[in-house]
């Protein structure tokens, strides 16, 4: 009698898949490098905006400071490489964990005193100065100059590459990875507390769920894969700096990029990179040489536009259209 | 470091924290009223920074005198901006929509300026800007001078139009309790855009007064916003005496952190004692009702 | 089952509860009256473990439950709904009674047959898909005990259920609570309706100012002075 309600959807499963095989074909047809980097760009903004998803999307707690969590990343990755020779993929993965630590110390302060809401924002937001601040001042992780990735023999397994397709295919691989990732635990008990968590943290509470504990596995989560973002994206551009990488308007750009899209939906994060990236690209090959902050203003506008009309994002507001119409034929 | 210095620096904290509490107060009205956490304040400051620094390079007007003029300008600014952007989401949306708003403005704001007139930093040369007045060893610029005691004077302004005026007291009850305030026939919508077109004029007049000793830049105003933030939360979100006090107290300790530290990590400080505050004691530290 | 002793909560300048003993065992409905600001919500939230109390204990089924979390407080069998009904707006109905049966079953299984159980045991099978902001009052409230019974609870305690209900659905709410109450959970009711607590109490509790003044069956409390004293304010005072 009634539908398989809040069971794992295969459904959406087998739709991220088809998107990856797609996507994964695109370099086929597509030969200029510069729309492969688009593609690069969008990739890397749609899995910032998964891993932050997790924690603001679905548990409701906004952070703006996620900047935090990729620096530490890039830098983990970077230093280590540059200073030690460490493989970027190891580097990677100790500023996953890094990132994961210092999210628990944020979180659990946070959490501990009852911060919420925009007491949380702006404490998120502080903590993302104050690492910006701490490396720019620190001559031994490169000060403001920041950190230079000497490009050494590219292999996979240096994580550098001639041209960008390996890059390409990576990213695709974080966002699918990212997607598979919220897909998991979406339909099942932990994405369900977030989503009570968010709704009515007290309710939640009282129906048995260890409120603190799962906003801190939710902080671990998007903390530590977060900062593979930021690993990804040093080897990439092979240069890192405090400004760039512990940057407040890159912690904005993450949230708009989920605002638009639709917070707490599965795809919504990537459907606003391939919105806002493209429209922020055309921007800035229409005005060519004069178009310093014009595509800021662009995203400024959308997101003063999504805020007054769309708050909840495409994939919400075409769904809650479906459901009127539903519910009057009800 | 000798005494004179550390003096020195102690005192030239407490002169721009007094622009802080300015620039707080006019936060602290819009938060107190319209429940909005302005995340582009600092940018309206950038503005008339802009508009100071041009009109006194090519027209040849005193800052101090443009801020006259620009008041009312500033003003109609303030209401326009209101009645185009926020509006809409005043008692309704939820907080983070509000934050996510005026940090678009913010954005719009910083890039159009961008656009226009490049990053480059620009400092107004005026002829009485190296001026230094002195007490012993200690020396203080007249310029920062003004601009505190610009500073204070427009806060004492704004203070007697709330305690004295008819308009400040509609305001008071429209920010306490918005249906009674329209239930005795105060027009609450014109208070909110009156309301906000004040703190813009506050924070605009912080420019003018800072335009004399500071670089402006396309993100000068961020800096600004962030230190009103720090300032607000420590003083207790809508408290006005609150605003007014912290102010001085975070100029203080940046010039206690500008003495003691090198670099720009003065910032830190400031905004490691936020962090403190926010952990700590949200309310403020001098835990007051209403301001 | 429920005992209370001496318990004591402060706020500021105000003694919002002084010194309240009570109990409640096993199979009862026991009714929580008194006027408004009496402190019948602090002490729920002091029983279900939102606030700690400054003095007394609180022992559940034997087990000194005194300043636990409220999820562990869920775990050993007791919860509670909220005066103001909050359904998780985001959520279906079904889904809205599934968070609460995922954390105790842990299996999607077992859980989704206990989410179809209450939703046939409280009425709402007609609205199992609507998202929690499409319901109306009645359903809310109901989505209110279900998202409680999800949890298989042997005590619940019920935040004036019934208000904002007219007398048909209060009569549907009462004989919801009895018959559970005939599967062995025990309730704690506050309530303002006077005639349905009445009806389903065994016991009545009265607060004012934070403390108990009367405490017995309900055919008793109509003619206790301190009581009617209580809710119509006492005008000899000058």
């Amino acid at each position: 009698m009634y539908e398989i309600m809040g069971k794992r959807n295969r459904t959406n499963l087998f739709a991220i898949l088809i998107l990856g095989v797609i996507l994964a074909l695109l370099p086929l047809g597509i030969r200029k490098e510069f729309l492969i980097s688009i593609f690069i760009n969008i990739f890397l903004y749609a899995y910032l905006g998964q891993c932050w998803n997790i924690l603001g999307g679905y548990a409701g707690y906004l952070s703006l400071g996620h900047t935090v969590f990729f620096g530490i990343g890039a830098y983990a990755s970077s230093i280590l490489f540059c200073s030690f020779g460490i493989n970027p993929w190891l580097g990677m993965l100790s500023g996953a964990i890094l990132a994961m630590l210092v999210g628990i110390v944020i979180s659990y302060l946070s959490f501990r005193y009852g911060l919420r809401g925009i007491y949380f924002a702006m404490i998120t937001l502080a903590f993302g100065v104050i690492f910006r601040v701490i490396f720019t001042n620190s001559e031994f992780l490169g000060g403001a100059q920041g950190v230079l990735i000497p490009l050494k023999a590219p292999s996979i397994a240096q994580f550098q590459f001639d041209g960008k397709l390996g890059f390409f295919y990576i990213g695709l691989l974080l966002v699918l990875m990212s997607l598979v990732i919220t897909w998991f635990i979406s339909r099942q008990k932990f994405g369900y507390n977030l989503l009570a968590i968010k709704d009515n943290e007290k309710a939640s509470e009282a129906l048995g769920i260890h409120t603190n504990r799962y906003k801190l596995l939710a902080t671990c989560l998007s903390a530590s894969l977060t900062a593979l973002g930021g690993s990804f994206y040093a080897q990439y551009l092979m240069y890192i700096s405090p400004e760039t990488v512990f940057s407040l308007n890159l912690s904005i750009e993450i949230v708009l990029v989920v605002i638009v899209g639709g917070m707490g939906t599965l795809f919504g994060p990537v459907l606003g990179a391939f919105v806002l990236i493209p429209i922020g690209e055309l921007t800035r090959a229409l005005l060519k040489e004069g178009a310093m902050g014009m595509h800021v203003i662009v995203y400024g506008i959308i997101l003063i536009i999504f805020c007054l009309l769309l708050p909840n994002g495409l994939i919400p507001t075409v769904q809650t259209l479906f459901r009127s119409r539903l519910v009057k034929d009800a | 470091m000798s005494f004179t210095q550390i003096f020195q620096s102690l005192v030239g904290g407490l002169l721009i924290g007094g622009v802080y509490s300015l620039v707080a107060i006019g936060l602290t009205i819009i938060y107190g009223v319209l429940k909005i956490v302005n995340f582009a304040h600092g940018d309206f400051l950038m503005l008339a920074m802009y508009l100071a620094f041009f009109s006194y390079t090519l027209l040849n007007i005193d800052p101090y005198l443009m801020a006259f003029v620009a008041l009312p300008l500033f003003f109609v600014f303030g209401v326009f901006i209101y009645k185009l952007i926020i509006q809409p989401i005043v008692e309704k949306g939820e907080e983070h929509i509000q934050i996510l708003l005026t940090m678009g403005l913010a954005w719009v704001l910083q890039n159009i300026v961008l656009y226009f007139f490049g990053p480059d930093y620009r400092s107004l040369r005026l002829p009485y800007g190296d001026i230094t007045l002195s007490i012993g060893d200690v020396y203080f610029s007249l310029t920062k001078i003004i601009a505190c005691g610009g500073a204070v004077i427009c806060t004492l302004l704004v203070h007697l139009l709330f305690k004295k005026t008819k308009l400040g007291k509609a305001i008071r009850a429209a920010a306490q309790e918005p249906w009674a305030a329209y239930m005795v026939g105060i027009n609450v919508k014109r208070i909110y855009y009156i309301s906000f077109a004040i703190g813009i004029c506050c924070v605009s007049i912080a420019g003018f007064l800072v335009i004399p000793f500071f670089y402006t830049s396309p993100l000068a105003g961020a800096q600004f916003t962030l230190i009103a933030f720090v300032v607000v939360v420590l003083g207790g979100l809508g408290s006005f005496a609150g605003a007014l006090i912290c102010g001085f107290l975070v100029g203080l300790v940046e010039g206690i952190g500008s003495a003691f530290l090198p670099g720009s990590y003065q910032e830190l400080v400031v905004f490691s004692v936020f962090i403190l505050i926010l952990l700590f004691k949200p309310s403020g530290i001098f835990v007051r009702n209403n301001g | 089952m429920l005992k209370i002793e001496n318990v004591s909560k402060r706020f500021g300048g105000i003694q919002a509860i002084r010194e309240v003993s009570a109990y409640l065992k096993e199979g009862e409905v026991v009714g929580l009256i008194g006027p408004n600001g009496a402190g019948k919500t602090t002490l729920f939230n002091l029983i279900s473990g939102f606030i700690k109390p400054d003095q007394g204990t609180i022992d559940f089924e034997n087990r000194n439950i005194t300043g636990l979390k409220p999820y562990k407080i869920c775990r050993l069998g007791m919860t509670r709904t909220f005066q103001i009904v909050e359904p998780f707006k985001h959520l279906t109905v079904f889904e809205n009674i599934l968070v609460g049966a995922l954390n105790k079953f842990d299996k999607y299984d077992v859980a989704a047959d206990r989410v179809k159980e209450v939703i046939d045991l409280v009425g709402l099978a007609r609205v199992y898909q609507r998202y929690g902001m499409d319901l109306n009052i009645v359903e809310s409230k109901k989505l209110e005990i279900a998202k409680a019974l999800s949890v298989q609870p042997r005590l619940l305690l019920l935040d004036e259920i019934m208000a904002g209900l007219n007398p048909t659905e209060v009569k549907q709410v009462t004989d919801l609570i009895m018959n559970l109450n005939k599967e062995n959970i025990s309730f704690l009711v506050i309530e303002h309706n006077m005639r349905a607590i009445m009806e389903i109490s065994v016991r009545i509790i009265v607060l004012n100012y934070g403390e108990k003044i009367f405490e017995g069956f309900p055919s008793d409390i109509m003619h206790n002075k301190a009581v009617v004293d209580a809710y119509l304010g006492d005008e000899t005072d000058a």
